[in-house]
């Protein structure tokens, strides 16, 4: 199965001298089209700032990264916009839904940005809506809605633009346990679909659903588990949440 | 804190300091001098011939007359200094003071034999001090002294006593024969006045009356249409010439003082924002460690009341310096279009406003740190924005920079007011000074016409002004808008806008405002202009007025180019993280 991530030697450090923090270091890392992988750590272990690289959200000190066949970590600010435009989604532990806008707003958000026209902009959020079940809380604003949901219109924005990687970073942290498989359920849904996805958390529960596991710590992998039960199997009962 | 009320009550007292300029320099000059209520001249005929000032002794002994002086001789001449040779009128007095009109000597002495005295406004533009040898008709005399008069227009609108002429003729016509061009007034003993005159004397005397408000119907009553008659005028003509460009300056700085006085207070009020969320962080540190709302509001208060206090002082004492750079003394009268003047109730005002922010900025975020948790007061939950729906909708049709510009702007409407009424005071200002300027070109001028170049220099400081505190209204909102959205600014770029764009969005949130401020403060200019000097109607050129449009939105822009640009560049990451910190 072929790459749509790879990164080499990937580093990110932070301050210089004595001082020096290497908050990523030497990560090699592939994920294959269709995959999920989970990244587990404990807190600072540098798994958000890998995250971040890989979306180009950060610049890294060192290393290549390559996403759907190009090198990127070279790329100028305006080529890494496009790039979060067109090839990433993101899905954060604070959702980060602008507070201003409806759920259906905030959804077709990243399409206009691409340019996409207001028509085909909505049209598409509204597929999106339904699709994680909340096509009735289009005119809602984010203030009304649960943790779940809120973190389930984050996800429909991360589709948007249909990129090629979505990137979530704890996106179970700010939820509690009917609100995690609510999440849980529509991750598992995104991938049966194919959709390739990279979940950095702390929860295991989480993790138990990917089907590789990555243990970081210090910057650095430091394990990796092939899991057969993954999101292939019985979810819920898996995870531990269903009653 | 300190810095920012200090800069908005410095205004605020200039704005207050000119506006309460409106002292009347031409009465208190009249009092001082004891100006006459009526001038009667008479002059001889210019083809030859001398004329009888008995003639004028007839208007002395006319009803409501209570006291007089002169006549006395009045000769054109030239005079002559260094290499300057200027037209003169000559007028002859005597040594002592007379009951009506006496010059007041602002240097010098009065009149003497071979001492000539200068009037003060054709002194100052000529250039001529006491102790000047000139040459008066090919004879030496030395400068005596410099003196003021309300018995006459001061140069270089003088009064004619003698056959003048004053600017450009009208086509066709043609000067009297011997007719001085736009003379200056001097006056010498009654003896050298005849000395130095080369034909026919002209005379003038001066009339007091028993109620000056009388003077118009006395001149209708004896102002006879015929050769050889005296020519009357009452001092309200030369109040209305005197005062003429005085009050254009009286107005032009009193509006000139209103609107810096608004735009101080827009200051205040993008301070006074910035200030309260800044506070929010504080007050929740003070609620975790115990201590009350009571006793939040009470530690805050007392911190901002001694620095607002501070600032005022400041401000007070750099506005009183700079209100005199707006309010020059006036060549040609005593007194002038007013000093400004550090009144108690400047003091008042600038105080209770510099307190007012104190208070402000202190009791709503101690208020608000009442009604909500100690926890989102630590945590420094922003202000929640505002959604303006229509917009939102709008700006999902534009272009991405014009997208993002819209939903910043309208996530704080008070704010785009703000940044709106900001500019539409700026720019009515400007359309109000363009105009004025305007009316200044259209009118005849001579070359030493002072008033009309101070009144110009006036009106280019006024403007300014007006700017420069725009400027830094537009920065300071700029500022502010770049911090309220920092989160939303570093969501938008991980979802896709590049660095530019954000930066042209952020840049069109002000531009917008400003747009919309131009074109009402241009019609607004207009109107302010037109309601402040109703009579004479000014049109500045069209092309300016159009270009003021486009002007300020490219000026609006390069201001928030460099705050927009940085915030645009700022790494996304680090703010997206830092909402979970």
């Amino acid at each position: 199965m072929s790459s749509i991530l790879s990164t080499r030697g990937l580093t990110r450090t932070y301050g210089d001298g004595e001082s020096l923090v290497r908050a990523v270091d030497g990560v090699d890392l592939d994920v294959a089209a269709g995959e999920t992988v989970a990244v587990m750590g404990p807190s600072g272990c540098g798994k958000s700032t890998l995250l971040h690289l890989v979306g180009g959200l950060d610049r890294a000190s060192g290393g290549e990264i390559h996403l759907a066949g190009r090198r990127v970590d070279q790329l100028t600010e305006r080529a890494l916009a496009r790039l979060r435009r067109t090839d990433v989604g993101f899905v954060f532990q604070a959702f980060h839904l602008m507070d201003e806008l409806t759920v259906i707003e905030n959804v077709e958000l990243p399409a206009l940005l691409a340019g996409r026209s207001p028509r085909a902009a909505r049209a598409r959020a509204t597929e999106l809506l339904r699709r994680v079940g909340l096509d009735a809380k289009g005119d809602a604003l984010p203030t009304a809605l649960s943790g779940g949901q809120r973190q389930r219109v984050a996800v429909a924005r991360a589709l948007s633009n249909e990129p090629v990687l979505v990137l979530a970073d704890e996106p179970t942290g700010n939820l509690d346990s009917a609100a995690t498989l609510d999440v849980l359920r529509l991750f598992e849904d995104l991938h049966e679909a194919g959709q390739t996805l990279v979940i950095v958390t702390h929860d295991e529960r989480i993790a138990a659903t990917a089907d590789r596991l990555i243990s970081m710590r210090d910057g650095a992998f430091v394990d990796e588990t092939r899991l057969t039960g993954g999101t292939t199997g019985h979810l819920g009962a898996l995870a531990g949440l269903e009653g | 804190m300190l810095l920012a009320i200090a800069a908005a009550t410095t205004t605020l007292t200039l704005g207050l300091a000119i506006h309460g300029v409106a002292s009347d320099p031409f009465q208190s000059s009249r009092e001082t001098t004891a100006g006459p209520d009526v001038t009667a001249v008479i002059m001889p005929d210019p083809e030859g011939g001398a004329v009888d000032p008995a003639v004028l002794d007839g208007l002395t002994g006319a009803d409501g007359v209570v006291d007089h002086s002169g006549p006395y001789p009045v000769a054109g001449a030239t005079l002559t200094h260094g290499d300057r040779t200027m037209d003169v009128q000559a007028v002859g007095r005597d040594t002592e003071p007379a009951a009506v009109d006496r010059p007041a000597v602002t240097d010098g002495d009065w009149v003497r034999g071979g001492g000539v005295v200068v009037e003060a406004a054709f002194a100052e533009a000529t250039g001529l001090q006491v102790g000047d040898p000139v040459t008066l008709a090919g004879r030496s005399f030395e400068v005596a002294g410099i003196a003021v008069t309300t018995a006459l227009v001061p140069y270089p609108w003088t009064t004619c006593l003698v056959h003048c002429v004053l600017g450009q003729l009208p086509e066709g016509m043609r000067s009297a024969p011997g007719a001085v061009r736009e003379p200056g007034t001097v006056w010498l003993t009654v003896t050298d006045v005849e000395e130095i005159a080369s034909g026919p004397l002209s005379y003038v005397s001066y009339l007091k009356l028993a109620d000056p408000d009388d003077a118009q119907a006395f001149v209708d009553a004896h102002n006879q249409d015929q050769p050889g008659a005296p020519r009357l005028e009452p001092w309200q003509h030369t109040f209305e010439q005197v005062t003429h460009l005085e009050r254009n300056s009286q107005r032009v700085l009193t509006t000139g003082g209103w609107l810096l006085g608004i735009l101080a207070v827009a200051s205040v009020a993008v301070l006074v924002g910035g200030r309260m969320a800044d506070q929010t962080q504080r007050v929740g540190l003070l609620k975790a460690v115990g201590a009350t709302p009571g006793l939040v509001a009470a530690i805050l208060l007392t911190a901002h009341v001694a620095v607002a206090l501070l600032a005022s002082a400041a401000g007070l004492v750099a506005g009183r310096l700079t209100a005199p750079l707006l309010s020059e003394r006036t060549p040609g009268l005593i007194g002038a279009a007013g000093d400004p003047a550090l009144t108690l109730r400047t003091i008042a005002i600038v105080t209770a406003v510099a307190l007012g922010v104190a208070v402000t900025a202190t009791l709503v975020p101690a208020i608000r740190s009442a009604r909500t948790s100690t926890v989102d007061a630590l945590n420094d939950a922003a202000r929640p924005p505002r959604r303006v729906g229509w917009l939102v909708a709008l700006s999902s049709r534009l272009p991405v920079a014009l997208l993002i510009a819209l939903r910043v702007a309208g996530r704080r409407p008070r704010r785009v007011a703000l940044s709106i009424a900001s500019m539409t005071v700026t720019v009515s200002g400007v359309v109000a000074a363009m105009a004025a300027n305007a009316q200044l070109a259209a009118q005849p001028i001579l070359d030493a016409d002072t008033e009309t170049q101070r009144l110009g220099e006036l009106l280019l400081i006024i403007t300014v002004t007006l700017i420069a505190l725009a400027a830094v209204n537009t920065i300071v909102v700029t500022w502010a808008t770049v911090l309220d959205v920092r989160h939303a600014s570093a969501l938008t770029r991980a979802l896709g806008a590049t660095p530019a764009q954000l930066s042209a969005g952020l840049s069109f949130a002000q531009v917008l405002p400003a747009f919309v401020g131009a074109v009402l403060g241009v019609g607004g200019g207009l109107v302010l202009y037109t309601a402040v000097d109703p009579d004479e109607v000014p049109l500045p050129p069209v092309w300016w007025l159009a270009a003021l449009v486009p002007g300020v939105m490219l000026a609006v822009a390069a201001l928030t180019a460099v705050p927009a640009r940085l915030a645009a560049r700022r790494p996304v990451a680090p703010l997206l993280q830092a909402e979970l910190a």
